[in-house]
Formats: C-alpha cells, sequence, structure tokens
C-alpha cells in the first residue's frame, strides 16, 4: 500500500469507496487484508462469501469435510452439484466467481494444535466458524498464542451469539467459558436442528468484525457477547470484562503452551476428516 | 427480593445461592451455563457459597458449540434459550 486500483476495481468496489469511511484507501487495505476462516459450514459459507465480494485479498479456508446433503440447508456456499466434494474446494470455486481478485488458500484438514500457529501467522483476523466444542476452545486458545483477533460465534436452534477477541486486550472466550462442557454432558449425537438463516444472520456479522478491524473503523463487538433470538426477533448484549482467573489471559493462566481439547465425539469424526491435502489457488 | 436474571425480573427467596437458582429456574444442566454475577463471571467453585442479594444482575452464557450435538430437552427453563441442539458447522 498504497495500492492503486484499476478501473475494473474502482467499479466493482464503488459502493465502498464512495462511503466517507472507506474510499479508496480503505478498499486497498481490504485488498491488502489477509483473513483466515476456519470451517466452510455454516458460518463460513456467508463469511467467506461477503469477504470475497468485498475484496478482501487473501482468505484462507480450513475444513477436512465433504459436502454433504444436510448441509446444504444453511452452507449457502456449496450447491447441489458440490455433493461429495471438498468443501474447501467447493467454497473455492465460488468465492472466485464472485471475485476474481481474491486468492484463496485452502486447507483440507483439520485445525490443531500441531498446525494452527503456523497456519495462521499471516494471517490478520480470524473467523471461527467451527462446529465443535474442542475446536472452539483450540481457535481461542490459538488465536491467543499467536496474538491474533478473532469472531468467535456458535448458533442452536433459534439462537446465536458472537464475541470479537482481541487477545491480551478483551475479555476472551475463556474468560467466559473457561473450559469445554464434560463428555457427560453432551449426551448425544442427535442433532435437534437449527434453523438455517441462523448462520446467515451471525456469520455475516463475523464478516462485518473482519471488515471493520481491516478497515480500522468503528468499534469492535469486544468485551460484549452478542446474543440473538430468531424467534424474538432480539438481539441482547451481555457485558463481559476479562476474567482474573481466566486459564488463558488471566493472572496465572493454566494454558501456557497450545494443547488439543477433547477430540470431538466420534459421530462428528468422518472418514473423510482423515485426508489432508492443501491447495493454493 | 428481587433480582433480574438475563434481563428478566425474577423474585426469590433471601439468600438464595446460585446453585439454587440454577434449580429454581430449571436448568436442568448447568455445566453448560457459565455465570456472570453482576458483570463479572463467577468460578464454578462458588455457586454453592454464593448468595445472591436484592437488585443483583445475573446472566446466564450458554455453551453454543456445533455440530457435537445436545439432546432435545437438555436444558429447559423459562429463560434458557431453546437450548436443545446445536449445528454450528
Amino acid at each position: 500500500m498504497p495500492m492503486s486500483l484499476t478501473e475494473q476495481q474502482i467499479e466493482r468496489y464503488s459502493r465502498h469507496i464512495i462511503l466517507p469511511e472507506v474510499g479508496g484507501k480503505g478498499q486497498a487495505k481490504l485488498l491488502a487484508g489477509k483473513v483466515f476462516i476456519v470451517g466452510a459450514g455454516g458460518l463460513g459459507s456467508p463469511a467467506a462469501l461477503y469477504l470475497a465480494a468485498a475484496g478482501v485479498g487473501t482468505i484462507g479456508l480450513i475444513d477436512a469435510d465433504a459436502v454433504d446433503l444436510s448441509n446444504l440447508q444453511r452452507q449457502i456456499i456449496h450447491a447441489t452439484p458440490d455433493l461429495g466434494r471438498s468443501k474447501v474446494e467447493s467454497a473455492t470455486g465460488k468465492m472466485r466467481a464472485i471475485n476474481p481478485d481474491v486468492t484463496v488458500h485452502t486447507y483440507r484438514e483439520r485445525l490443531t494444535a500441531a498446525n494452527a500457529l503456523e497456519l495462521m501467522k499471516d494471517y490478520d483476523f480470524v473467523i471461527d466458524g467451527t462446529d465443535n466444542f474442542a475446536s472452539k476452545f483450540l481457535v481461542a486458545d490459538a488465536c491467543h498464542f499467536a496474538r491474533k483477533p478473532y469472531s468467535h460465534a456458535g448458533i442452536l436452534r433459534f439462537d446465536g451469539q458472537t464475541l470479537t477477541v482481541i487477545p491480551g486486550q478483551t475479555a476472551c472466550y475463556r474468560c467466559v467459558f473457561s473450559a469445554p462442557p464434560p463428555a457427560g454432558a453432551v449426551p448425544s449425537c442427535s442433532q435437534a436442528g437449527v434453523l438455517g438463516v441462523l448462520a446467515g444472520v451471525i456469520g455475516t456479522i463475523q464478516a462485518t468484525e473482519a471488515l471493520k478491524h481491516l478497515l480500522g473503523i468503528g468499534e469492535l463487538l469486544v468485551n460484549r457477547l452478542l446474543v440473538y433470538n430468531a424467534l424474538r426477533m432480539k438481539f441482547r448484549d451481555v457485558s463481559l470484562r476479562r476474567n482474573r482467573q481466566c486459564p488463558l489471559c488471566g493472572e496465572h493462566p493454566s494454558i501456557t503452551e497450545l494443547r488439543d481439547e477433547e477430540p470431538p465425539v466420534a459421530c462428528a469424526l468422518r472418514a473423510d476428516s482423515l485426508h489432508t491435502d492443501r491447495h493454493e489457488t | 427480593m428481587r433480582i433480574k436474571v438475563n434481563d428478566k425480573d425474577v423474585e426469590l427467596a433471601d439468600n438464595t445461592s446460585i446453585t439454587a437458582l440454577l434449580v429454581v429456574q430449571n436448568v436442568k444442566m448447568p455445566d453448560m451455563v457459565s455465570v456472570e454475577l453482576n458483570g463479572a463471571i463467577l468460578d464454578r467453585k462458588a455457586f454453592e457459597t454464593t448468595a445472591l442479594k436484592p437488585g443483583d444482575k445475573v446472566e446466564f452464557l450458554y455453551f453454543m458449540g456445533g455440530g457435537d450435538g445436545i439432546a432435545p430437552s437438555a436444558i429447559k427453563g423459562p429463560l434458557a434459550p431453546t437450548y436443545r441442539g446445536d449445528v454450528a458447522d
């Protein structure tokens, strides 16, 4: 930067550029920006699509899974002809179709304590679009050790919640939830469902946070958990503060290096999650 | 006495503990809930010994994970989100 925009880019991003808070400079920041999305599922889908459309220049996408018919009710980056394809490959096709300016780095593997820090080191912001507690804690911990700002989120049935964290400065995921719930508290894998559009509402908020961070504008969703209920159509803010007893960022942290939490329960594992291959497109 | 739980008024007997509040509020899986009292997250070990005072503000914050799946009706209560299962992937 400063990066000069081509005529086509000026037209493509004209609705951004016309915003005084963004302008050509802001758009150049987005084009130079790098966002890492963990999970190309419900939350990751809208985040990846909007960030690609917005011209975030480099987007990393990690997911070990393949597209399944039951995903399509909410994972809008994937379509019926993609069934059986790897999610990262399917997602990349859509992102590049929306915006060829974007470089997509894909990682067809699980995020683990062994690879997380290396994978996220070159990115500016991380979006947690994972589907299990172990991964959510891993993302939170990895972002803490890598000092990467991140957006946490979860959805279920008609509820969603999201929180942005600047490690070392604002309340983190473990300030609120010190550890994953005990295995016995998760009695079965019977899925009780989620209204698909919840993923769109919350995933789009995560993308908004990434854009604000890259642009350096507005106030991030820090030190407050945004809680959404679709049936009552209400958003609520729960104020948070850093927890001195936080095992990760408190005064006497017990977590001093990155490690994997309990693995996801067995039925969350699929044969294809054992494959590992990486692509850069 | 009156306190607020997730921004709603709740009438309680004096000196009710957090543990008792979780019972009164019919939270069947307290392991899935973090409790914030007047803006600070409360250590789980203090649930039993922390007595509520009039005007206290309590927030039940629920784990919302992903495809691990929570069995239907795992957590119930008038103020609980409709916490039955989660698919955040």
